[in-house]
């Protein structure tokens, strides 16, 4: 059966799934714990991928490559700032916006470079460590994207909990007009957490187009953006929790692959729906223990300063 | 000089009509200078894309060939955004219809069927866009479980259903191991409008669906009650209108609607299933429910404002070999146009007297 080889490929495989959904999930879990829910996720990843792409292979660098997919998805998350934080639009109107903007200017940004290969991002190595069974290849020969997804998850969560800057932006989610009254700028901090937001789902692109599948590939993240923000909803809006759910969801979709390959007479499809009826069910079952609770208060409220 | 944005309570209606045609400026100036960035001259791309579709008899059935599904589900979206439920799943709503109506087609293929056929397939196809539209609404309702990504996540579960049963079971025998069921017979097709070309019957189910909608949005306690639960949920409660009731309601319209839409597509211009049924119509039918202002005429004119986004792109991937992503930017710049266009028609710039304070 399985020996320790395979099994240390297969989890390593399920910690590189699990790396973009939470590296995208971070950054929208920040922009909703200051009240702003950004349906963009999936175009700004995807821009992100693209842009990651187009740049890695013209130039030769990875390390560019990822810099221009942050700014990428920053880029195009001030679109979703200027209209719902700005300009108080309807935030699920223009994160849905932003998300088909974001897959046609992939897709045009993409199409020059359909076919092409690169180097995956390479895996980092421990002298000694590494070489371990199992663990080794998992926690000690991962890409620097995984380790780089686990140092933002410690910020994020130290971050939100323990900075004053982290109570700042809470404030502002909880409850806009109190924040507004004491004099923080509340436009300002919610548009400074939908640039990080989008920071980290061009960040997640690229993960997934440089190091998880190093090629450029239409439509290549299949939902993943919208499981990233069912992966929020799924931590009720805590940072730990989402790792726990990111790689919950990496396992399944890693598993139904593998499942698929041993060939059981299930159908293919059925297994590929897995990921999403998953995220349905955690859904279901995280808001009917919860009802709610845990989302802040002032989420997908736009706010309008009374002077 | 300061100056400053003021909000206005009350617009006039010139400028909130005004607005649309702001937002379609608005895109036509950002395509200029997508078309300069990809090296094409922009005048020419222009004409390739939105004038010279409207120049012949085929173009012009095309293009209410392809408005139609955004239309249909178009206004039944209008249902779901009135009342503030955010059923972004039509999509797959559309797949569902058009597997559940296909089964008919399929189940009578070859024999001796009565003209029966096609609009029971209808029915079905509605039915079937219903029940998959109500199930984000009893997740909603049963467990508060946010309809937004339910009814996202479902669209891929209907593709992946499709995508099995067009590669399994109901694949063309006689297909050369092509992915698609076999050629729907005569009873199950869309009867043609025309001697020539593709427009079919379906634009006129269309054209009802809008007369309908429009009554039962405009005139009757049913619209009311939707357009209340949307706009003051509390006061709708007090009134005694049920919550439950109205979510299950513009679910279930939304999704039959574009389970309609679905099912008259197969019938019609595709005439069998196959693994890619629609060009994305789910989607951008929200952006035509948005630019129509939620009212089915308006729909109607920002679906063939669309359509046209779609022939263009087909004609520009064919002369000018620009990706069909062209298309989706275009649609996508739409809808942010029109949202920032209906707030910015509110403000009016205004000299202000001493310093103002940002």
């Amino acid at each position: 059966m399985l020996d320790a080889a395979i099994l240390g490929a297969v989890l390593a495989s399920v910690v590189a799934a699990a790396t973009t959904l939470l590296l995208a999930s971070l950054g929208e879990l920040v922009a909703e714990r200051a009240g702003t829910l950004n349906l963009g996720v999936e175009g700004m990843m995807i821009v992100g991928a693209a842009v990651g792409y187009a740049t890695a292979y013209s130039t030769g660098s990875l390390l560019l490559g990822t810099l221009a997919a942050i700014l990428a998805g920053t880029a195009l998350s001030l679109v979703f700032a200027g209209l719902a934080v700005w300009l108080a639009t309807n935030q699920v109107a223009s994160g849905l916006a932003t998300t088909i903007l974001g897959l046609g200017l992939a897709g045009l940004i993409g199409s020059s470079f359909v076919g092409t290969r690169i180097d995956a991002a390479p895996a980092l190595r421990v002298p000694g460590l590494t070489d371990l069974p199992v663990v080794g290849p998992v926690l000690f020969g991962q890409d620097a994207f995984v380790y780089a997804s686990i140092l933002l998850l410690i910020a994020v969560a130290y971050g939100l909990a323990r900075t004053r800057a982290g109570l700042v932006l809470r404030a502002v989610g909880e409850n806009h007009a109190a924040a507004h009254a004491l004099g923080h700028p509340v436009r300002r901090i919610r548009t400074l957490a939908v640039m990080f937001g989008g920071a980290c789902a061009g960040l997640a692109g690229a993960h997934l187009s440089l190091a998880y599948t190093p090629f450029w590939a239409a439509d290549m993240t299949a939902g993943r953006g919208w499981i990233a923000l069912a992966l929020v909803v799924f931590s009720a809006w805590r940072p730990l929790w989402l790792l726990a759910g990111a790689y919950l969801f990496g396992a399944v979709s890693i598993l139904q692959l593998h499942v698929q390959g041993f060939g059981l007479g299930i159908p293919s499809q059925l297994l590929s729906s897995l990921p999403y009826l998953a995220t349905i069910a955690a859904l279901v079952v995280i808001s009917a223990l919860k009802r709610g609770q845990g989302a802040p208060a002032s989420l997908g409220v736009p706010f309008v300063p009374d002077r | 000089m300061p100056l400053k944005f003021e909000r206005q309570e009350n617009v006039s209606a010139l400028r909130l009509a005004a607005a649309p045609l702001l937002a379609l400026v608005f895109t036509l100036i950002v395509g200029a200078i997508m078309f300069v960035a990809l090296g094409h001259d922009p005048i020419r791309a222009f004409s390739i894309y939105f004038i010279q579709p409207l120049g012949d008899v085929y173009t012009l059935q095309e293009l209410v060939v392809k408005a139609c599904p955004l239309l249909i589900i178009g206004v039944g979206l209008a249902f779901c955004y009135r009342a503030n439920r955010w059923n972004i799943g039509a999509e797959g709503q559309y797949v569902a219809g058009a597997v559940l109506g296909s089964w008919l087609a399929l189940a009578t293929n070859g024999g001796e069927a009565g003209p029966w056929v096609l609009p029971a397939m209808l029915v079905l196809g509605a039915l079937g866009g219903a029940l998959w539209g109500l199930i984000p609404a009893f997740l909603r309702v049963r467990f508060g479980a946010s309809e937004i990504l339910t009814s996202l996540m479902l669209v891929y579960v209907a593709q992946l259903g499709l995508d099995y049963l067009v590669r399994g079971p109901w694949r063309d025998p006689a297909g050369f191991n092509f992915p698609q069921s076999v050629t729907f017979d005569p009873v199950a097709v869309m009867p043609l409008l025309m001697e020539e070309g593709r427009l079919h019957a379906g634009i006129i189910i269309a054209l009802i669906a809008v007369a309908v909608a429009t009554f039962v949005l405009g005139r009757t306690l049913t619209g009311f009650s939707i357009e209340l639960a949307g706009t003051a949920p509390r006061a709708a409660a007090f009134a005694g209108f049920d919550e439950k009731r109205v979510t299950y309601g513009v679910f279930a319209v939304s999704g039959a609607l574009a389970g309609l839409a679905g099912i008259i597509e197969v019938a019609g211009p595709i005439g069998n299933l196959q693994p890619t049924i629609s060009p994305g119509y789910g989607f951008t039918a929200i952006i035509a429910a948005m630019l129509g202002r939620l009212h089915p005429v308006g729909i109607l004119v920002a679906s063939l404002v669309l359509a046209l986004t779609y022939i263009g792109g087909e004609a520009a991937q064919i002369s000018m070999r620009l990706p069909f992503d062209v298309t989706r930017v275009f649609q996508g710049t739409l809808l942010i146009a029109i949202l920032a266009a209906d707030v910015l028609v509110r403000y009016r710039l205004r000299r202000v007297e001493g310093t103002s304070h940002a």
